[in-house]
């Protein structure tokens, strides 16, 4: 019994450790091959003869160094961290407060107003681009990253209110109205009782809002073109791009350096933004 | 229901309304005027003649639609916009189903492995489909090395991954099942770990085999938190510009074009702000039906 027993198990093992190293080689690859590109010299890369997996010439700094020196790509770092701030601060005074009186409506419409404020999350850039295209040129904030500033927030509010309520519907009610009945008015309650004990749930509300500002592309596409005012996701693809000449090296790069930092603090949160996808249907 | 809307029996809001609508204000606010007013601006741009350029707006009725309905790039894009969304969520449900089981049990090293497969859902995308723009670029693409060191294809006759209409297409649908299979694997993760392990167990003892388990049982139990995976990648697949419009523009001859990319094409590079908004306004019927559809599974999730 022992022999087939542990064949079958050892071959359900090979398996399991098959599929593991499949996905996460095809799912990681693009970003080894970023790694990989940003580091060769120019004539490697371009040898179509040459193995493409190994440096056949010593590997370079040149990429990164033209991407810090002759590129806009440390302005457009600086652009995207100064929208994210303010994106940022935006959706936490709007979100935070809406949340907390959406937790405590209880009854029928504060479930309801909810789901339409979760709801509101599903649309998409794509289908207001166009119009909100002319909404900004008549502000005034064409080719302005306030542009950016001013209509992220209404992709971030709805999914933060969203978490957020999960959030506060757990603190016990009871906790304010012991401070209440110490002296605080109800909004003075939410500033000193609520709040400082949700630093976890506002936390997460952060790194999501910074993330979105990071990731979005149609409509900092779509609003702003100077070159020195563009957002990284847009300017490294676009702008890194001169004619037809692509700086592979530096592009990947850009990509690289990009995308490990975001990608890594948002794994951290991941497992919040989660539980706020899923709508309840984990519990 | 006993209770009357809007007149809860002893709730926090309740006794003092007014500061909740005032805390509540501002994000209404916001949503109506940049979800709300927008939205009817493209229904009224869609039944207009508004350029760029031109501050001037006329009534034309469906002339818009009319005229859309007509061109042959809609009607690939149409059809695109459906072939892709339809093939990549296929793709990505199997393979994260498979990649979800495969990282449920804890094992050495889990955190990295977790850390590597979540990158493409997690780095912004335009950047990671220039990645992929230069694995699939017509010369240098390490995909056609591979294919040619092992006498798969001649040097030199190369397939051209992005410049052929098929491969194209293809090539699109690689890029957005590798952005959403973590995702989605993250999603049902999260649903095996809720769902109760004793039945399943309980199942096997009874003499129930692998497949019996998983398609009686498992899939079954999942099938909340399965649906809004798919939703969720229905939406990120339909209405997405970025990997079309980075990898391809669309091209060649409008074989990658989509909704939203054939929107932008038109009413933003072209100008005709009119006719981009009546074809975005294409992505409305699906954006309600999912909608619809996310409500029944919150809903039932409640009730269960």
């Amino acid at each position: 019994m022992s022999g087939p027993g542990g064949a079958r198990k050892a071959a359900g093992k090979l398996l399991h450790v098959s599929v593991l190293v499949f996905f996460t080689g095809a799912l990681a690859f693009p970003f080894f091959w970023m790694l990989i590109a940003a580091f060769k010299q120019n004539i490697d890369l371009y040898t179509v003869e040459n193995n493409p997996f190994k440096f056949n010439l010593p590997p370079t700094l040149d990429h990164v160094q033209f991407l810090f020196t002759q590129t806009r790509f440390v302005r457009w770092l600086g652009n995207t961290a100064l929208v994210g701030a303010i994106v940022v601060a935006i959706t936490l005074a709007v979100a935070v407060p809406a949340a907390y009186s959406l937790a405590r409506l209880t009854g029928r419409w504060g479930e309801r107003l909810g789901i339409a404020i979760f709801l509101t999350y599903l649309i998409p850039p794509t289908l207001l681009f166009i119009p909100l295209s002319r909404v900004v040129a008549l502000l005034g904030l064409q080719d302005s990253i306030f542009s950016v500033v001013l209509v992220y927030p209404s992709m971030t509010i709805p999914f933060s209110i969203w978490l957020l309520m999960g959030f506060f519907k757990s603190i016990p009610k009871e906790l304010e109205d012991a401070a209440m009945v110490d002296g605080l008015t109800r909004f003075g309650a939410f500033l000193k009782m609520v709040v400082p004990i949700s630093v976890s749930g506002i936390l997460t509300v952060v790194i999501f809002s910074f993330t979105l500002v990071t990731q979005e592309f149609v409509y900092a596409l779509t609003f702003i073109s100077p070159e020195a005012n563009q957002m990284v996701g847009v300017g490294v693809p676009i702008f890194l791009v001169r004619g037809d000449v692509y700086y592979w090296g530096s592009l990947m790069a850009a990509c690289l350096i990009a995308s490990l930092p975001i990608g890594f603090v948002y794994n951290l949160f991941l497992d919040r933004f989660i539980a706020g996808f899923t709508v309840g249907s984990v519990k | 229901m006993a209770v009357t809307p809007g007149k809860p029996a002893s709730s926090g809001a309740s006794r003092s309304p007014i500061l909740g609508a005032v805390m509540f204000a501002p994000s209404v606010l916001f949503i109506v005027l940049l979800i709300g007013v927008p939205f009817c601006l493209a229904v009224l741009y869609a039944f207009s003649d508004a350029r760029i350029g031109s501050s001037g707006l006329h009534f034309v009725g469906l002339e818009n639609f009319r005229s859309i309905l007509q061109s042959p790039s809609f009607r690939k894009a149409l059809r695109n916009s459906i072939v892709f969304t339809l093939c990549a969520q296929a793709i990505v449900i199997v393979c994260s189903n498979v990649l979800s089981i495969a990282l449920e049990k804890p094992f050495r090293g889990r955190g990295l492995v977790r850390f590597l497969i979540l990158l493409p859902w997690v780095a912004p995308v335009s950047l990671g489909t220039i990645g992929w723009k230069w694995i699939l670029d017509s010369i240098y693409s390490v995909i056609t090395w591979v294919l040619v060191a092992f006498h798969f294809v001649k040097p030199y006759s190369a397939p051209m991954w992005l410049g052929e209409p098929h491969l194209a297409m293809a090539s699109v649908i690689l890029v957005h099942c590798w952005r959403l299979i973590p995702f989605s694997t993250v999603i049902m993760l999260a649903g095996r770990s809720a769902i109760s392990k004793e039945i399943p167990e309980a199942a096997a003892i009874d003499g129930a085999g692998f497949w019996r388990t998983t398609f009686q049982i498992n899939l079954p139990m999942m099938a909340p938190i399965l649906s809004v995976a798919v939703l969720f990648g229905i939406i990120f697949t339909f209405t997405d510009m970025t990997v079309v419009y980075i990898l391809t523009a669309g091209g060649p001859f409008d074989s990658t074009q989509t909704l939203p990319s054939l929107a932008f094409a038109t009413g933003i590079a072209g100008s005709d702000l009119a006719a981009g908004a009546a074809i975005s306004l294409f992505l409305v019927p699906v954006l309600v039906l999912v909608a619809y559809l996310m409500l029944r599974v919150a809903h039932r999730a409640e009730v269960v």
